[in-house]
């Protein structure tokens, strides 16, 4: 009864032109959104009211109440405004020493749609700048450009341990990884497996492409079908050889290691993201005598990889791994533009601590994502 | 064409949501999350070709009587029962509600087998583990004496022994092992923004291989 009594209270008061007390309000189109949110914030008295009712009007009508909230805070985001309509709001205290406790009515503030985050605009710099070398380097790669990057042994493997199976007269597994084909790793392991495929094809090696994903099975099987086609090998290619097994995570493994350890494949890929499976996939590959390839830009996967498969690509290397394989001019002049761009990071790193030691917190600011 | 019409689409994909990145205005995106909605719905649509696969491949091999076929006989015969089931056995109610058939199954037989494989993890790390604290160069011992520290500073004799081999162990995660971690995740992050440019410029051509989709 009290409560009720209070509401009509602020909706009287709020009806009316000017509250009789008053702190400041202010209110403002909430930056970098798709519009329809209004952002109001307020220094609270000494003495805030249990809740705060949210009073709001617009041109030719009068305060309606939008919402109710806690007496212990200092912003709050309308997100129901029209966009492009001017509203002016009012806060009413509600509750335990509320009443009469009104804020000034705030200026008026219109919700907008922004055309540009604000908020990533460090990050738009950084990409702006890759890409702008990246073309560069194309554009010298094209002019017959040539550069040496240091050798990856891993990298080199490959071939090495496709080799070896063909020698062997045994099959080459490559898995994938268990992300979908939204990952950018699993991209990555898309493209490497197209050279992985142009190999096995070459060398008539059998190939087992396990997938966990129905998404990057379709994608994988594309990729190789198309890398016999490119050797001029499509009869060699069989539809068998990329096979959907499961989503799930353990049964994928428990499939997997089965693979290996009845068809007993002389070369191991691992190449893509993994999860608590990577320990469980490369420890039983290295137990039946397989050279393994690793390869994953998830750290915490990295040591058991490291420990368990005689090459491991670690985080940078795995995304070089196709212009290393493939090289084509084009795809090294992007890795020249990720070296240079990296060493104009480390810079701006090393400058940054240097200014934050000083006192100087402009670039650790400008940086941060958060 | 059949090379060039692919890299199109995925050129203009990558663009528009690289810009919807940045531009939260609806006219960019509302279509960039309508593309987003669009890959739910291709990937729905790829279960039917990964579940065909998986019927195709498993049903020859068991007609072939090749090698260790009942053992795809037990996977056909269990994959079929688990869709029976959850199509028709589950009362009506959502197929993973509690007391459903369907749930009873996923409980009784998956939790447990996947527990079990998870489990195997521990011996696996153990046979590991072995191998990687093996002395054999300085780089091997250097490893070794950190994991030393660490898995003694982790457990309460590690206090007992000294106070100060917690804050050992703790110093070695949190300055050489980050300052190292976070090394490695930032060329990930230039290899992810260097491997974005190359598929949406077209340069990386794996996808649009001329044998592809034929």
């Amino acid at each position: 009864m009290k409560k009720f009594a209070a509401w009509i209270l602020v909706l009287v008061l709020g009806a009316a032109s000017t509250p009789a007390f008053g702190f400041p309000l202010k209110a403002v189109d909430t930056p970098n959104d798709k519009g329809k949110n209004i952002t109001l914030s307020w220094t609270p008295p000494a003495h805030p009211p249990e809740q705060w009712v949210v009073l709001r009007t617009e041109p030719g009508k009068t305060f309606t109440v939008i919402d109710t909230i806690g007496g212990g805070l200092t912003s709050y985001t309308d997100e129901n405004a029209v966009n492009g309509v001017k509203y002016q709001y009012r806060l009413a205290g509600l509750g335990a020493g509320g009443a009469g406790i009104f804020s000034d009515d705030s200026q008026t503030a219109a919700a907008e749609p922004s055309w540009f985050d604000t908020g990533k605009l460090n990050v738009f710099i950084v990409i702006t700048l890759f890409l702008a070398l990246v073309l560069y380097y194309i554009a010298q790669a094209q002019r017959g450009k040539q550069w040496s990057f240091r050798p990856i042994a891993g990298l080199a493997a490959i071939e090495e341990a496709i080799g070896r199976s063909t020698e062997m007269g045994k099959g080459v597994l490559y898995i994938p990884g268990v992300q979908d084909i939204d990952d950018i790793q699993t991209i990555a392991s898309m493209i490497i497996l197209g050279n992985v495929a142009r190999m096995t094809a070459k060398y008539e090696t059998p190939l087992m492409v396990p997938t966990n994903s129905p998404a990057v099975y379709t994608v994988a099987d594309e990729v190789v079908k198309g890398a016999y086609a490119d050797v001029g090998r499509s009869d060699a290619y069989r539809s068998d050889m990329v096979r959907y097994i499961t989503s799930e995570q353990f049964a994928y493994v428990a499939a997997v290691n089965g693979m290996m350890l009845r068809e007993r494949p002389a070369a191991n890929l691992l190449l893509g993201a993994f999860f608590a499976e990577s320990l469980l996939l490369a420890e039983t590959g290295h137990e039946t005598g397989a050279i393994q390839i690793a390869g994953t830009a998830n750290v915490h996967q990295l040591p058991f990889f490291v420990v368990a498969c005689d090459y491991t690509l670690i985080g940078e290397e795995y995304y070089a791994a196709s212009a290393y394989l493939s090289k084509d001019a084009k795809l090294l002049g992007s890795l020249k533009a990720s070296d240079t761009i990296k060493i104009l990071l480390v810079v701006v790193i090393l400058a940054g601590c240097v200014l934050l030691t000083l006192g100087n917190p402009v670039l650790a600011e400008f940086f941060a994502t958060q | 064409m059949k090379r060039e019409i692919p890299l199109l689409i995925s050129m203009a994909a990558g663009i528009f949501v690289l810009i919807g990145f940045f531009v939260p205005h609806p006219a960019i995106r509302n279509i960039y999350d309508d593309i987003q909605g669009w890959v739910i719905i291709v990937v729905a649509f790829t279960y039917v070709l990964g579940m065909a696969n998986l019927f195709r491949i498993n049903v020859d091999q068991i007609q072939r009587g090749a090698k260790d076929w009942p053992y795809k006989l037990a996977l056909v015969l269990s994959m079929v029962a688990t869709m029976i089931v959850g199509f028709f056995f589950s009362r009506g109610s959502h197929y993973l509600d509690d007391g459903t058939a369907f749930s009873w199954i996923y409980l009784t037989f998956y939790s447990s087998m996947s527990a079990t494989m998870f489990s195997l993890l521990a011996f696996f790390i153990a046979s590991a583990a072995f191998r990687a604290f093996r002395v054999r160069s300085v780089e091997a011992l250097l490893l070794a004496i950190a994991a030393l520290i660490l898995i003694i500073g982790r457990v309460p004799i590690g206090n007992m022994i000294s106070p100060h081999v917690p804050q050992v162990a703790d110093w070695l995660m949190e300055i050489p092992q980050n300052a190292a971690k976070r090394g490695i995740l930032m060329g990930a992050a230039l290899g992810v923004i260097a491997t974005g440019f190359r598929v949406i410029l077209g340069i990386e051509r794996t996808y649009g291989s001329e044998g592809g989709g034929g």
